[in-house]
Order: C-alpha cells, then sequence, then structure tokens
C-alpha cells in the first residue's frame, strides 16, 4: 500500500487556511466533501467522530506530524486526505510541537486491517525527514501528489 | 547507557492491533523513564520512544513483539511498560 492509494488527489491542501486544531479537521473534511465524498452522510458528523477520537489522546504523533482519523459508515473504502500547515498548529502532540503535515484518514466500520496498513504505510513515509521537508516546501497539491506518487521506501 | 536489561515477550490481542491510540500511550510511559526502550517484531528492532517508528511495525493481533529496555531505572520500568503493551483496546 502506498499513500496515493488511499489519499484523495482533490483533497490535498499545500497550505492550510485554518490555524487550530477544530479548524484544520473541519477544512480537511471540507476538502473531502468538495472531491466527491460523504454524500450519504453529513460532513459534520464526520467531523464530530474525528474530535471525539481526538478526545482520547491526540494523533499528533510528534516530530511535527500528525494523522487525525475516524470511523465512519459514510466511506465504503479507506481515504485519506493531506494538508500541509505553513505556520504549524498546536495540537497537543505527544512531543508538544506545533504539527505542519496532516495525513487524515476516514475508514468504513469493518476494515481495521487496512487501517493499519496505512498508518504503517503513512508512518514509514513520514520517517524520512527529506520526506517531510519536501511535503512542507511543496509549492502547490500538484508538487505534493508527485511526492506521494513517487517511488518511495 | 548503562544499568540493567531486561526482556520481555508480549503478545498483541487487541482485536484492531496495535494501532496509534495503545501506541502513544505507551510511547507517553516509555518517555517518563530514562531508559532506552526498543519493540522488535522479528528483525524489525525499533526505538520504543518514538510513536511514528512504533506505527511501522503494523502489529496484527497474534504478532509477538520483544520488548528490551536498558539503562539506570529498567527495572522500574519493565513491568508497567510490558503491561502498557499489551492493553487489551476492545472498543476500537
Amino acid at each position: 500500500m502506498r499513500m496515493s492509494d488511499f489519499v484523495v488527489r482533490e483533497a490535498i491542501s499545500a497550505n492550510l487556511a485554518a490555524t487550530t486544531k477544530d479548524g484544520v479537521i473541519r477544512e480537511m473534511v471540507e476538502n473531502l466533501r468538495q472531491a466527491g465524498f460523504f454524500k450519504n452522510c453529513t460532513p459534520d458528523d464526520i467531523v464530530k467522530a474525528i474530535l471525539k477520537r481526538e478526545l482520547l489522546g491526540s494523533t499528533g504523533i510528534g516530530r511535527g506530524v500528525a494523522i487525525p482519523h475516524a470511523k465512519h459508515s459514510g466511506v465504503d473504502r479507506l481515504i485519506g486526505a493531506v494538508a500541509i500547515s505553513k505556520g504549524g498548529v498546536s495540537f497537543e502532540s505527544l512531543d508538544g510541537e506545533p504539527v505542519y503535515v496532516f495525513v487524515m484518514l476516514i475508514s468504513p466500520n469493518d476494515r481495521p486491517g487496512d487501517h493499519l496498513r496505512a498508518l504503517e504505510n503513512v508512518s514509514r513515509c513520514l520517517r524520512d525527514d527529506s520526506f517531510v521537508k519536501a511535503l512542507r516546501n511543496a509549492a502547490d497539491a500538484n508538487a505534493i501528489w508527485e511526492l506521494l506518487t513517487d517511488e518511495h521506501p | 547507557m548503562t544499568g540493567d536489561t531486561h526482556r520481555r515477550t508480549v503478545t498483541i490481542t487487541s482485536p484492531h492491533g496495535l494501532h496509534l491510540r495503545p501506541i502513544s500511550q505507551f510511547v507517553e510511559l516509555a518517555n517518563q523513564y530514562q531508559c532506552d526502550v526498543s519493540v522488535s517484531k522479528g528483525p524489525q528492532r525499533v526505538n520504543g520512544k518514538s510513536a511514528i517508528n512504533l506505527l511501522g511495525l503494523a502489529a496484527t493481533p497474534g504478532t509477538q513483539l520483544d520488548l528490551e529496555v536498558t539503562g539506570p531505572d529498567a527495572t522500574q520500568a519493565i513491568d508497567p511498560l510490558a503491561e502498557a503493551l499489551a492493553r487489551v483496546f476492545p472498543d476500537d
């Protein structure tokens, strides 16, 4: 599995407008909605599910990376969105540092294996500091998509 | 790092495997100790104080992980860390 297998190309943002945790999650869900998802549910329900998960412990895993996620019946396969904050967002991360790179994952209720594989894949890519740096410096969504589709370890 | 080394083998039994929430809780606990903490799945060995590295193990239910702690407070750390790694998250 590669990030480009589940990241929705039309839901990539190279420069988030939001500057708060709630705002980032809303903006990323909105990007997925505009890409044509969540037709059979209310996007606000997705936002609530993700925020509910954040209450159990931040998905800010350190090193400027967060993986906000939720399970929801509004999707029939695992989908993802990628967004970059140029200024960084306070996200109550494990290391207390601001987050610059966000990878959102929404999975159907019955596919826990896919979620674990996606987490493994995201973590493998984002362990590479040069990859994270390239994402943060990407000029636009197309440049991010090219990074995601590049052969990557 | 000087001090004792302790090892424990833990089997993951959470129905959804070792996902982000158990990992975050483990990392928070691990960072309360001075000792080095490593977790291995077969030949793959990662820093147990790093969530992004632990996620790379993709430990599904039934996976056996080897926990190793080395350092001045390793003796105090081994039991709580082994327990945290084995903790079952039934609701996810």
